[in-house]
């Protein structure tokens, strides 16, 4: 157990409070920047693949967990990201302003989606976030002179400054960078009243707008910087698949983003990292199922899509705050030891929650 | 903050597929006044509040505040006229904590900037820390420090009234529209929140205009009663005026056989 003395209002804004929290990050920074010492490559590249999730993670959260705002295309902006920086690329364009370029077209793309969606809500949002998926995916492949259509676009080697990084741990760095960076930005957002007006047009639109904030907007900012930041982690993963083809960009791959984010725990940054470690566990967990279920089932095509769907079922029924909830409640355990009971986290009833207004 | 002026609302009509919700209504508030509204259940109380919140548009009429036009302003920049209000089923943010409601609240008066924001500038840390001790005023003026840090899905229903009070506060209002604000709470409770209007309008200077079924406390805190049944007005005075006039007791109670 810890008590924590604020004196000042700053304890309140700054990140890592609390000893045990900056123990904690500082060990997982450290882990990260040390890793390519310890690790094989095969690993590695594993872990850069994983940090690039995390950063599409948290630009899906943002819009999904924090906004309210389902999408079932965010693959497609982890497309516009993978090919715009690729062909900006090898068109000669250097690194840093191919990357500038690509997060902008991809927030720009990302705000019209939001600018066409801002008064749609939840069945009807997932339904044309879908639609745009397909038209995207579709485009991407019919529009063969710029982006070499169903027959793929080979990447470009990552250079910058004009220093060609092929080495993996190279990559990884810049994967580590990237990721730090975003996870910080985003934790800033929701510390300042952009973010805070994202979770207020998620709670409450009605009062929202009442308080001032354009809920219309709102959902064309938080379209717009979550676009952005997947169109960033498509940047980097082109790097990661090194060819593309638009079929990797399918419905199943927003499926991937949406089941992280929903098993890591909406509405947190972390939530989004749990997600990224988890769906990056997920092919291990599902060649070892192979093995152990008989070949009639364990050969079915569709045993991954069917396995994201189980997953992200039992979420829901059983630990709606998904990991990070979990993660929260085992906190708490060790900090309340031996004070914690079984009914420490049944929440109440809500109270009056009228249909009226919407 | 700029001084309270007077809300006029004139010949203000809606209708709802055929049904007349609200029908002809024009009335008054006078800065520094305490208003109340009152009626039976569907009079068009809360309509009143959401058409002049602009959550809904009037079908005739208009709604002047001093000399703003509100029917030219979209809902979002209402606040900024200077109105704020609370709803009647408690509007909060329910996976938010206290204190980001209450920041919410002062959301009209701060700088956005997705950019700064998110790389969380010097610029917008001063912001913060200053509108942190606006809402630092409200919190002790309605005495909720012990729930700031708290989620308001662990609130009970009064400390979320209070809230809910205390946000819309945070918006330096000049004249605030309170949706039945001793609804669902005890007799306890209810004194309280009459000091606490109290409170507002004399230390703050707001001017009132509550939607309110406990005549008790309407009788106490309210310097003019408007009665409407069926959206239209029967009568505005002062309180008790307005209990002794035939027709509201008509409303209220039936007619005499």
């Amino acid at each position: 157990m810890q008590f924590l003395f604020k004196t000042r209002y700053e304890d309140d804004i700054r990140f890592l409070a609390k000893t045990g929290e900056k123990i904690r990050v500082g060990m997982v920074i450290a882990f990260l920047l040390a890793a390519p010492l310890f690790l094989p490559s095969y690993y590695l590249g594993e872990l850069g693949m994983l940090l690039v999730y995390a950063i599409a993670g948290v630009g899906l959260m943002i819009l999904t967990g924090h906004t309210g705002q389902v999408s079932f295309g965010h693959a497609a902006f982890l497309g516009i990201g993978a090919y715009c920086h690729s062909i900006l690329m090898s068109h000669g364009v250097p690194f840093s302003v191919s990357v500038v370029l690509t997060m902008s077209l991809s927030g720009l793309i990302g705000m019209a989606l939001g600018r066409s969606a801002s008064r749609m809500h939840g069945f009807y949002l997932a339904i044309a976030t879908l639609a745009f998926l397909i038209l995207v995916e579709t485009a991407l492949g019919e529009w063969g002179s710029l982006t070499g259509g169903y027959s793929g676009f080979s990447v470009p080697g990552l250079k910058i400054f004009s220093v060609p990084l092929t080495q993996v741990w190279q990559q990884y760095y810049v994967d580590l960078i990237f990721t730090l960076f975003v996870v910080w930005g985003a934790s800033n957002l929701f510390r300042s009243p952009t973010g805070r007006s994202f979770v207020a047009v998620r709670d409450s639109e009605l009062s929202a707008r009442s308080l001032g904030v354009n809920v219309e907007w709102v959902k064309i900012q938080s379209f717009g910087v979550s676009a952005a930041i997947t169109g960033l982690a498509g940047a980097l993963l082109a790097h990661q698949l090194s060819y593309l083809s638009p079929e990797t960009f399918d419905v199943l791959h927003s499926l991937k983003l949406l089941l992280m984010i929903v098993v890591g725990g909406l509405g947190s940054i972390l939530g989004a990292i749990f997600g990224a470690i988890f769906i990056s566990l997920l092919p291990v967990a599902l060649s070892f199922l192979k093995d152990v279920l008989p070949p009639s089932i364990g050969e079915q095509a569709g045993l991954e899509p069917l396995l994201f769907g189980l997953i992200i079922v039992l979420f829901i029924v059983f630990e709606p705050a998904g990991i990070y909830g979990r993660w929260m409640k085992i906190r708490f355990f060790f900090e309340t030891l031996p004070y914690y009971r079984k009914s420490s986290f049944v929440r109440q009833k809500s109270y009056l929650k009228t249909e009226r207004m919407r | 903050m700029t001084a309270a002026q007077t809300l006029s609302v004139r010949n203000l009509s809606i209708e709802f597929g055929g049904v007349h919700a609200v029908e002809d209504v024009s009335f008054d508030v006078e800065p520094g006044e305490v208003f109340a509204i009152i009626g039976p259940n569907g009079a068009g109380k809360s309509t009143i509040f959401n058409l002049i919140s602009r959550l809904y548009e009037p079908s005739a009429g208009s709604i002047h505040y001093g000399d703003q036009d509100l029917l030219k302003i979209p809902a979002h920049r209402i606040v900024q006229t200077g109105i704020a209000r609370t709803f009647q089923n408690i509007e909060l943010f329910e996976q938010a904590t206290v204190l980001q409601n209450l920041l919410v609240g002062r959301h009209s008066r701060m700088p956005q900037n997705p950019f700064s924001n998110f790389l969380f500038t010097s610029g917008v840390m001063k912001s913060e820390l200053e509108h942190r001790r606006k809402v630092e005023d409200i919190i002790d003026l309605l005495e909720i420090a012990q729930y700031r840090d708290e989620r308001i899905s662990d609130l009970s229903y009064g400390a979320r009234k209070n809230v809910e009070l205390a946000r819309a506060l945070c918006s330096e209002p000049t004249l605030l529209l309170l949706d039945e604000p001793a609804s669902g709470l005890n007799n306890e409770e209810t004194d309280d929140v009459s000091f606490w209007l109290d409170d507002i309008k004399n230390d703050l200077g707001v001017t009132l205009v509550m939607v309110e079924h406990d005549m008790n406390l309407v009788g106490l805190v309210a310097d003019r009663v408007m009665a409407i049944n069926d959206g239209r007005l029967l009568a505005i005075g002062t309180p008790d005026e307005v209990r002794s006039n035939a027709e509201v007791q008509q409303a209220y109670l039936g007619v005499s056989q």
